[in-house]
């Protein structure tokens, strides 16, 4: 019943959708103004309506509900609560629920606290939002529903992807769907403002807090990820360039791009096309991004949901949104006349700059991450790699590092280089004493990570300079956000150049007793292997300790067996310390016999392992500074949010903000 | 700004939203083609797998006759579903040699008792690497060799019933 009741929730969520299109379409045209004022209600109700289906599907999959296909295919009546919670999402039509929901919601919240917008560009807005969910309500009623009856059902369930049953995973995808949901907002603003042709400050700040929320969203999302890759796959990296984490990327790198620009249309009015197309490009890439995911048009190591009939039916909703947007960006952008001007060695000038290396960056990703299509369409079959992302992205970063040391500081419209070459000394000496140190620690390390590790140490420092004669206490919350976010890039930098120049790796076979193996000044010894036995797989266990100058500490790496769905698993062992982590995976030697059965440790015989052992020097900087860059979002958000940015003060601190 | 730069992203656009359609649409072929079709086979000299028969170098294939050369291993069950086929071809006249995987000679002994040995020569490739060298990426694969070494064709993947027609069209052409 509960089911049922979900399943009629998104019809009439639907039904009001569509309402809210035909209402938005009168209220921006002004024709039958009586039904302008339906635009609004239908907004907030679909939200809530959404969000009751949610609820039911959540409900579905806490009980276990075994005659609903979804929660069938995708649930075990074994498995502990919290991933039968998390498997409401770990799926293609739950996701594809969880996105329509924050979607709707959020168009209720424009609804209901978008004050500043003049009401015309509002409702063209909120016709546009309407228009996207109407797209993902089709989407989601005619080709992935979620509330589909299995009868008889089945006793027990399919179970859940082990490598999916992760604590990582309950908030990895909520967490980048609400961004990129934050930047569908972002394009239904722009799109609406150029129906109107109201490109301005006033569009800029209704835009810029759902790109500020996007972009947090964002940058935790992909934190998240490549933690999660990092901890639970195994192979010790953090970053593999696969389509799949493009697809983060590329909406992020294009969500930074316009969280600066748009800072610069709301404070000086300029940028004004260029502000709208980078809208547009940002919920192109998120769109791109869901696109590769489900249709399987990339091979990736994380397809999970592969489907062609829903990759063309995203692909269809792609092309009706982001093609008309473009559309009409190209017929309407000619009638919005030009903003401000500016001197380059300004505010505006670094921003530019900004924009230009990251929209680089993004198409560099691009044509790496589609050139494989390309290569096939022209019958050739390749794929491209960390090699080249690496080598084409890192030096474009770098330079992106240098300017941000120093365009904080510049004045808006009109700066000189001399006013602030002395401030700029800290940062200068902070950065050769970085690089001194990056060479003198391994000389062959390498130019990019000596210059790495400078700039970064050049950036910690440089970031903290805009706050140079300001009284802390009476410093805006939006420019420490900025501080914080530069400073935690620096952190975050310092992290995987440190990663990618100073690892140390081992391999080892060995045989439970006292074999000892060493790496990076560790000492490394295999005890025992042990079974041990969780809620819903088992594990041969690893009894290992490590020891470095005197201490001595047990690590447990583990290869798990789960038989719901069957499949196997490694679990490395993590052992953080404040300098680096040492990352050991154990795996049986000889994998096609190695089940629980026959393993030595059943049976006594010793068997032999293949450990695989990392000491990772400050790897962990890496997360740290992506959480420390979100923190600082967070904390301009929330700037933006106290203050109820009118734009009196928008002005003031605009004034300020160099000084 | 001038008129037709307007146009530029919406073009872009086009073209990649095309090539995503040409991706979709396009039929998957998700084998891994070797680069040596054509070629003579690289050089390589393998030890028996098991007792009583010989194993197996790339002189073998070079006296004229042309030869089915199969990689298989005996824990791979998609090569016990391929052995009776291969028993056929065998009847057929034709001679196989093969290459066995990762293997180890009591366990090869066993897979041949149990569904026959259609091999003339089975060498033992320990680490794989004369796989890798023919730039083949899975087990069973099998080619067609030309009597003076060269690789003639590539069959990937078990062969069923329906394929014996096609390998011993393509081995007489190799002739």
């Amino acid at each position: 019943m509960i089911a049922e009741i979900g399943l009629a929730a998104l019809w009439m969520a639907a039904a009001l959708a569509l309402l809210q299109l035909v209402a938005g379409f009168a209220a921006t045209t002004g024709r039958a103004p009586a039904f302008a004022d339906l635009v609004k209600p239908a907004a907030v109700a679909q939200g809530g309506l959404c969000c009751f289906a949610f609820g039911a599907l959540i409900y579905l999959f806490a009980v276990t509900d075994l005659s609903v296909l979804l929660v069938a295919n995708n649930s075990h009546i074994d498995k502990p609560l919290i991933f039968k919670l998390a498997g409401t999402w770990g799926n293609h039509e739950g996701s594809m629920l969880l996105w329509v929901t924050v979607l709707t919601l959020s168009g209720a919240a424009i609804a209901l606290v978008e004050k500043r917008l003049d009401p015309q560009t509002l409702s063209a807005t909120l016709m546009v939002q309407a228009m996207l969910s109407l797209g993902f309500f089709a989407f989601l009623l005619f080709a992935s529903n979620p509330f589909e009856r299995l009868l008889p059902a089945p006793p027990s369930g399919a179970g859940l992807n082990p490598l999916l049953q992760d604590v990582g995973l309950a908030f990895h995808p909520p967490t980048l769907y609400i961004g990129y949901v934050g930047l569908s907002v972002a394009f239904s603003f722009a799109v609406g403002a150029l129906l109107t042709g109201k490109v301005g400050p006033a569009f800029a700040r209704a835009m810029r807090p759902w790109v500020l929320l996007a972009w947090i969203f964002l940058t935790a999302g992909i934190t998240a990820g490549s933690y999660w890759a990092y901890y639970e796959l195994g192979w010790g990296g953090w970053w593999f360039w696969d389509p799949v984490e493009n697809a983060s990327l590329m909406p992020w790198l294009a969500a930074t791009a316009l969280l600066h620009s748009v800072s610069v249309l709301a404070t000086r009015d300029a940028l004004r096309a260029w502000t709208v197309m980078l809208a547009l490009v940002a919920f192109a890439m998120s769109m791109a991004g869901t696109f590769l995911v489900r249709s399987g048009i990339l091979t990736s190591v994380h397809a999970f949901a592969v489907d062609p009939e829903r990759g063309a039916f995203i692909l269809a909703l792609l092309l009706i949104y982001i093609g008309g947007a473009f559309l009409l960006f190209a017929l309407r952008i000619g009638t919005v006349s030009q903003g401000k001007m500016f001197q380059i060695w300004s505010r505006e000038g670094a921003i530019i700059g900004n924009n230009i290396l990251l929209s680089t960056i993004l198409g560099v990703v691009l044509i790496g991450t589609l050139y494989p299509i390309l290569a096939e369409a022209m019958g050739d079959k390749i794929s491209v790699g960390p090699p080249y992302f690496n080598k084409a992205t890192v030096p474009i970063a770098l330079l992106l590092m240098l300017l941000l040391i120093f365009g904080p500081m510049l004045r808006w419209r009109k700066d000189s280089g001399s006013r602030i070459s002395r401030r700029l000394i800290a940062p200068a000496v902070a950065a050769l004493c970085g690089m001194g140190f990056a060479a003198w620690v391994k000389p062959d390390v390498g130019v990019i990570i000596i210059l790495s590790m400078g700039l970064a140490a050049g950036l910690a420092v440089g970031s903290f300079l805009p706050l140079l004669g300001r009284r802390l206490w009476r410093t805006p919350l939006t420019v420490w956000g900025m501080v914080i976010a530069h400073f935690g890039l620096a952190v975050a930098i310092a992290g995987m150049a440190s990663e990618s120049g100073y690892s140390s790796e081992t391999l080892a076979v060995m045989k439970p007793g006292d074999a000892q193996k060493n790496v990076a000044g560790w000492t490394v010894t295999l005890k025992d292997v042990a079974p041990v036995v969780g809620e819903n797989w088992v594990a041969l266990e690893g009894q290992m300790v490590a020891e470095r100058g005197g201490q001595r500490f047990d690590i447990k790496p583990q290869t798990r067996y789960f038989f719901s769905p069957v499949m196997q698993t490694t679990e490395a062992a993590l052992l953080t310390r404040w300098d680096g982590q040492l990352y050991v995976v154990i795996s049986p030697l000889n994998s096609e016999s190695g089940s629980i059965a026959s393993s030595g440790a059943a049976s006594g015989n010793p068997q032999s392992w293949q450990l695989r052992l990392w000491w990772k020097p400050l790897v962990t900087l890496i997360w740290l500074g992506g959480i420390i860059t979100a923190l600082g979002g967070i904390i301009a958000l929330l700037g933006r949010m106290l203050r109820g940015v009118s734009f009196r003060s928008d002005r003031t601190d605009s004034g300020r903000y160099s000084a | 700004m001038s008129r037709w730069k307007l146009w530029v992203p919406l073009a872009l656009f086009a073209f990649i939203a095309g090539l995503s359609l040409y991706g979709l649409v396009a039929p998957k072929d998700e084998f891994v083609r070797s680069q040596l079709i054509g070629q003579k086979l690289p050089e390589f000299e393998l030890p028996p797998a098991t007792g009583g028969i010989a194993g197996l170098s790339s002189l073998d294939f070079a006296d004229g006759k042309p030869r089915l050369l199969n990689f298989f291993g005996s824990w791979c069950a998609p090569c016990k579903l391929e052995a009776p086929h291969l028993e056929t071809l065998s009847k057929a006249g034709v001679e196989i040699y093969g290459i066995a995987l990762r293997d180890q000679p009591d366990d090869v002994a066993d897979f041949l008792r149990q569904y026959g040995n259609p091999f003339a020569r089975i060498g033992s490739d320990r680490d794989m690497r004369i796989q890798v060298l023919l730039g083949s990426s899975g087990v069973p694969e099998s080619y067609v060799i030309a009597g003076d070494g060269t690789i003639i064709y590539q069959h990937i993947g078990d062969i069923r019933a329906e394929h014996i027609p096609i390998l011993l069209e393509k081995l007489a052409a190799a002739r």
